[in-house]
């Protein structure tokens, strides 16, 4: 486990790093020519796609790390509660009926209020039935989860094929974002909500114990778990919103993290931030320069660097504990 | 300390406790007992307020659902039945989490906080445990570091859950010598259930026998441990007799 100190000596190459990610495009790597019309729209669309990367990479890592904590299960991740098939059924529908061409605003919009309401059906099935346990969330969310996906199946087969093509590339996951007020608003909601989380760090610390024993250490449980279930699942809804379905990042960052920081929440939800931000722009950068000028999916890169990881931890130690 | 009025709580439709009512004075050492499923679990939980229930709960004069939860977590500490395994923590950051109710909503553990977990941790004899990581601790370590979280918060009132269970002999010898110093020299007042009557009353002045959700007796161990009254708690035919060179009664089930 690395010390405070350590923990500062890894944050020292993040921004070399980021700076290489700016630089680093399909046309070639250093900085384009911002004096011509074309180069600083290129900068622009990199800046664009640094910073979106950057959001929604925070997002996905401080969302983990919190569901993880709360649900007590190595397996939980942003989309565990079933935001993903709500937020792709919100998408998807406002691309089927054409509200997307409109403005730009649609098509987040849409996927957003999809997660959140899919989030709001969670949490009020759940609290229907015996309370916020860790099992009838995971298991109303996957129900609830299996159903939306369902349904956008269903959607998929009626729709037109211009429109299934639109859809299926939203569900590849994308950080593509041309309108600023857009990242600006997603930036916004996302910092409050890891912000909310950090606020509740101790909080999170204590539910890793179980939901009684953090009753017990004085946690008002039935307040704290649905404010960090709604904090956590509304970055996840937001990150959606502007980048459709991006996996691994949230199930892999708070694993690789946990071991290199602990499991402290105070530690742990910051670097989850910052590492799991740079871990996203990192893949985004491979995505868009590896087969240049062919751009492949952000999601392909992080599945496909982050499973293997996932299976080197199944095969060292036979399960995922939340260490 | 603690008085329960005309308790009556339940899980959905299943009542587990009936019309309870109990007091227990500032400084008593009592143990609660009683065959699985009497509502000994169930009792804790109302008196830490994690189960609603009918009638009245006071715990230091105070009504159990008007105490803050930070004041309540102060004021009484729970030693749970079990500790999951996969808790990823050292012993002495777990024994820390005793604090949480001390704690600055902000700002780290204070040099007292520290000094608070060094000390229950000297008493539960884990201190030398403090850099190993709870996974690889073993069942009779993990409840040891329970009671040491427990002790970490400086309650006026510890409630355990059967904290023996895991424990071997002398483990468990040290764990009641603890507890009843503690009794003793800082008047901390200890409820615990516990399924080993001998146990029970080799260490506990008060016994409360619970049977199906009702109060049963109440009384000294030599009150309490009667063979009807057993075998009416336990629907099963018993043994009882004196340990005069353990100051305790023996109980055996009979076959």
């Amino acid at each position: 486990m690395l010390t405070p100190r350590q923990i500062l000596f890894w944050l020292i190459p993040i921004p070399f790093l980021l700076a290489f990610c700016l630089l680093a495009g399909s046309s070639g790597f250093g900085l384009p020519d911002t004096s011509t019309p074309t180069g600083h729209a290129l900068l622009e669309l990199r800046l664009g796609r640094l910073i979106t990367g950057f959001v929604v990479g925070a997002a996905l890592s401080c969302s983990g790390c919190a569901l993880q904590a709360v649900l007590r299960n190595a397996l939980a991740e942003p989309y565990v509660l079933g935001v993903s098939s709500g937020g792709s059924l919100g998408a998807a529908l406002v691309i089927a009926t054409g509200l997307s061409a409109l403005t730009p605003l649609a098509l987040p919009t849409g996927a957003f209020l999809g997660a959140a309401a899919t989030l709001l059906l969670v949490c009020m099935i759940a609290n229907r039935t015996i309370g916020y346990t860790p099992n009838t969330l995971i298991l109303t969310g996957v129900v609830a989860g299996s159903m939306l996906s369902s349904l956008l199946m269903l959607l998929l087969s009626f729709a037109k094929t211009r429109a299934v093509h639109s859809i299926t590339w939203w569900l590849l996951g994308s950080l593509q974002t041309t309108s600023w007020p857009l990242i600006a608003g997603v930036s916004l909601l996302i910092a409050l909500s890891i912000g909310a989380l950090c606020v509740e760090a101790r909080t999170l610390n204590a539910l890793l114990l179980g939901h009684e024993t953090a009753h017990n250490l004085g946690v008002r449980t039935r307040f704290a778990v649905p404010c960090i279930l709604a904090a956590a699942t509304l970055a996840a809804a937001a990150a959606v919103a502007v980048s459709g379905i991006i996996g691994f990042v949230g199930l892999i960052v708070p694993h690789a993290l946990r071991r290199l920081t602990g499991a402290n929440h105070r530690t742990l939800l910051p670097c989850a931030a910052i590492f799991g931000g740079t871990f996203l722009v990192l893949c985004d950068t491979l995505a868009r320069t590896l087969f240049a000028p062919h751009e492949i999916p952000v999601g392909v890169v992080t599945s496909l660097s982050g499973g293997p990881f996932f299976l080197y931890l199944l095969t060292r130690k036979g399960n995922l504990p939340l260490t | 300390m603690i008085t329960l009025s005309h308790i009556t709580a339940a899980y959905r439709d299943q009542t587990v406790l009936h019309d309870l009512s109990l007091h227990v004075s500032r400084g008593e050492l009592v143990a609660l007992v009683g065959p699985n499923g009497a509502g000994k679990s169930s009792l804790l939980r109302v008196i830490t307020g994690l189960l609603p229930a009918q009638g009245t709960v006071q715990v230091a004069g105070t009504n159990i659902a008007q105490l803050c939860p930070r004041a309540r977590a102060r004021l009484l500490s729970v030693v749970p039945q079990e500790i999951a395994r996969d808790i990823p923590y050292s012993a002495h950051d777990f024994v820390l989490l005793g604090r949480t109710a001390s704690l600055p909503r902000f700002g780290g553990p204070s040099a007292q906080d520290f000094e608070a977990v060094q000390e229950a941790m000297t008493l539960t004899e884990t201190w030398s445990l403090r850099q190993r990581p709870l996974p690889e601790m073993s069942g009779g370590e993990r409840q040891r570091l329970a009671l040491a979280m427990a002790l970490a918060a400086r309650p006026e009132i510890i409630l355990l859950d059967e904290p023996t269970s895991h424990l071997d002999l002398r483990h468990r010898a040290e764990m009641m010598r603890l507890l009843t110093r503690l009794n003793r020299e800082q008047q901390v007042t200890v409820l615990m259930v516990v399924h080993d009557l001998t146990l029970a009353s080799q260490f506990f002045p008060r016994l409360v026998l619970l049977s199906e959700g009702r109060k049963l007796a109440d009384g000294t161990p030599a009150e309490v441990l009667k063979p009807d009254v057993l075998e009416a708690a336990y629907a099963c035919p018993v043994s009882v007799f004196p340990l005069p060179e353990a100051s305790a009664i023996c109980v055996l089930p009979r076959l």
